[in-house]
């Protein structure tokens, strides 16, 4: 919307946030088996004191291993639970407390549950997103349109949705959230399982939306890729607390993430006499392994190596954010350690 | 906004998700056709089963076979109703544990009128069907002396009876927050109360009776009100009024489901488990 980016970051309420969170915490009380009909309660503190503020129109991504707290965030943020702590604003509004009035706000894609009607053609879904939504029908239309034109779903309007391809139904279910003007656009896990194109297809519409219309898009993912094309910050959370909050190459630097150069050359060579900082750390046969840090370019060193051997072949491995995750988390607390006394 | 307002915004919800169900059904219109004819047949064989019994004996505690048939009559058309409108609600417990009841809520609909709507199964009208013909052909084989309350009694004990039908589905799915297999309970009440409704209250010990008069008021479907049409005793002492109180009894049933549905929905939203 036009009117977003004027008025947005100053109605979002909160200070200059527009999406606030100040000390918000989440407390299970979880019931576990201890043997036949006994129970134990423990107490699981899913979300611990987590502060920190989106601006209207960033892209964030919100990482963390499995059971990190990510996806309890998300659904405090979106309102389907209920904090047991702290203070929690979307948009100006207690998610919690006015759960239909934020969902004219707020967009989810719930990555591997699609929204979608199954038995119906796509175009069915939508017409049910206009009417539940209240959309008016000059604006459904014109971005029904949009959509279409951007996500490519043309040809798919009248397929019904269980004969679509995972990617198509992706992009399906990432139309059928923004018919409505959301403000904001939550997105767990949006490319998994996607081929190549797909997930090209996917990012570029995101970046497009975000330049467009200034919609705050905060999204989950395993793929380093993903945020590394489309976020320009990024949120590690881990045992429930943030771990990390800055740009990407902040993170690599921080988890002493490291990218992996596998090199194929013409015959068995003992191990390259890479430039520093890379260096071997495997060798088969004529396929080398080569360790170098994710804050580096991959440049020189290709470059010096293609220079210096018979090279066939090479590609390089982004660092596994689980890694990268686990590094940091190491590193702090041997920091932490080294401190103490 | 108001509870009005919520109540409208839900039936326009419910209307568009059921609208949709009906859509997808007739995706497979075959398999709707089968399925429809099998519910009626199915239904149709439970009545048969009834018929067999009157084959073999006059009266069942009293009751003749018509007597019997109003009282079928009444309750399934009842159950058919509210079966129709809700029957998908025990799906729940299933929703919670898949984790798609989330969908729901982030949806600008109250959740109720989401779930109430979910699956909306149009050849359940197949119940009702067979409740009315059962509640046709007993009407016509019965000699009632009616009078103008009698008469008004009739759609006002239909209408009483789905709704309190209508609170055992709600309360039992508002349940399946809290025990997510809960679904095989919730049919006890719901299936099995109305087949307890179909025989008469005298075939009962008397203990059950009460259960079911005072402490999960099912008699207030059709016994009550049918023992003032039939001018049959009722196996309890109660005064005569209470076959006209069936309207306030489901308005309160429907406001205890009400509540029993915003603490489990609390506790969901509270635990999300």
């Amino acid at each position: 919307m036009d009117d977003g980016r004027g008025r947005g970051g100053g109605s979002g309420g909160g200070g200059d946030g527009f999406i606030t969170l100040d000390r918000v915490e989440k407390v299970f009380d979880v019931r576990r088996k201890a043997g036949f009909l006994k129970r134990e309660r423990q107490r699981v503190r899913a979300v611990d004191s987590l502060s920190f503020t989106v601006a209207r129109g960033e892209m964030v991504g919100y990482i963390g291993p499995n059971g990190a707290g990510k996806s309890t965030t998300i659904k405090m943020l979106t309102g389907i639970l209920t904090p047991s702590g702290g203070r929690l604003r979307v948009a100006g509004i207690d998610p919690s407390r006015e759960r239909t009035r934020l969902a004219h706000r707020i967009g989810v894609v719930f990555g591997q549950r699609t929204t979608l009607w199954w038995d119906l053609p796509l175009i069915d879904s939508y017409r049910l997103v206009h009417r539940m939504y209240r959309i008016p029908d000059a604006r459904y239309r014109e971005n029904l349109d949009r959509m279409v034109e951007l996500l490519d779903l043309g040809d798919l309007l009248d397929v019904p949705v269980r004969q679509l391809s995972l990617g198509q139904r992706m992009r399906g279910d990432i139309a059928a959230a923004l018919l409505h003007d959301p403000q904001v656009l939550y997105l767990d896990e949006p490319t998994i399982g996607l081929d190549v194109v797909s997930k090209t297809k996917v990012r570029a519409f995101l970046r497009e939306l975000n330049a467009e219309r200034a919609t705050t898009v905060l999204l989950t993912t395993h793929d380093l890729q993903d945020i590394e094309q489309l976020c320009s910050r990024v949120m590690v959370i881990d045992h429930g607390r943030l771990m990390y909050d800055g740009p990407l190459a902040g993170l690599h630097e921080a988890g002493e993430g490291e990218r992996t150069l596998v090199v194929d050359l013409e015959r068995e060579l003992p191990p390259i006499d890479a430039p520093a900082p890379a260096r071997v750390v495997r060798v088969e046969g004529a396929r080398q392994w080569l360790a170098f840090p994710a804050s580096r370019s991959a440049a020189p060193i290709v470059a010096r190596i293609a220079a210096e051997y018979p090279l066939v072949d090479l590609s390089v491995r982004e660092p596994d954010i689980e890694a990268v995750i686990a590094k940091m988390y190491a590193g702090r607390a041997g920091r932490a350690d080294r401190a103490a006394p | 906004m108001g509870e009005g307002g919520r109540l409208a915004q839900g039936v326009r919800a419910y209307g568009l998700i059921a609208g949709m169900w009906i859509r997808s059904t007739m995706a497979y219109r075959a398999s709707f056709a089968m399925t429809a004819v099998g519910s009626l047949v199915v239904t149709g064989l439970d009545f048969v089963g009834i018929m067999l019994m009157f084959s073999q004996v006059d009266a069942l505690a009293g009751y003749a076979l018509a007597e019997v048939a109003f009282l079928y009559g009444l309750s399934a058309t009842s159950f058919g109703i509210a079966d129709l409108a809700l029957g998908s609600m025990e799906r729940l417990g299933r929703r919670v544990r898949d984790g798609t009841l989330d969908t729901l809520l982030v949806r600008p609909a109250p959740v109720l009128a989401q779930v109430a709507a979910d699956r909306f199964a149009p050849r359940r009208i197949g119940r009702v069907v067979q409740g009315l013909l059962v509640l046709g052909y007993a009407l016509a084989s019965l000699d009632i002396d009616w009078t103008a309350a009698k008469l008004l009694l009739m759609p006002v004990t239909l209408v009483s009876g789905a709704a309190i039908f209508c609170a055992v589905f709600v309360a039992g799915a508002a349940f399946q927050f809290v025990a997510q297999d809960a679904s095989e309970v919730q049919n006890a009440f719901t299936y099995g109360g109305t087949t307890l409704l179909q025989y008469p209250p005298t075939v009962f010990a008397q203990e059950l009776v009460r259960g079911v008069t005072f402490v999960l008021p099912l008699a207030f479907v059709n016994w009550l009100p049918a023992s003032h049409v039939l001018g049959r005793p009722y196996p309890l002492e109660l005064p005569g009024w209470v076959a006209f109180a069936s309207p306030p009894v489901a308005v309160a049933c429907c406001a205890l489901a009400g509540l029993a549905w915003r603490a489990g929905l609390r506790s969901y939203r509270s635990t999300g488990s």
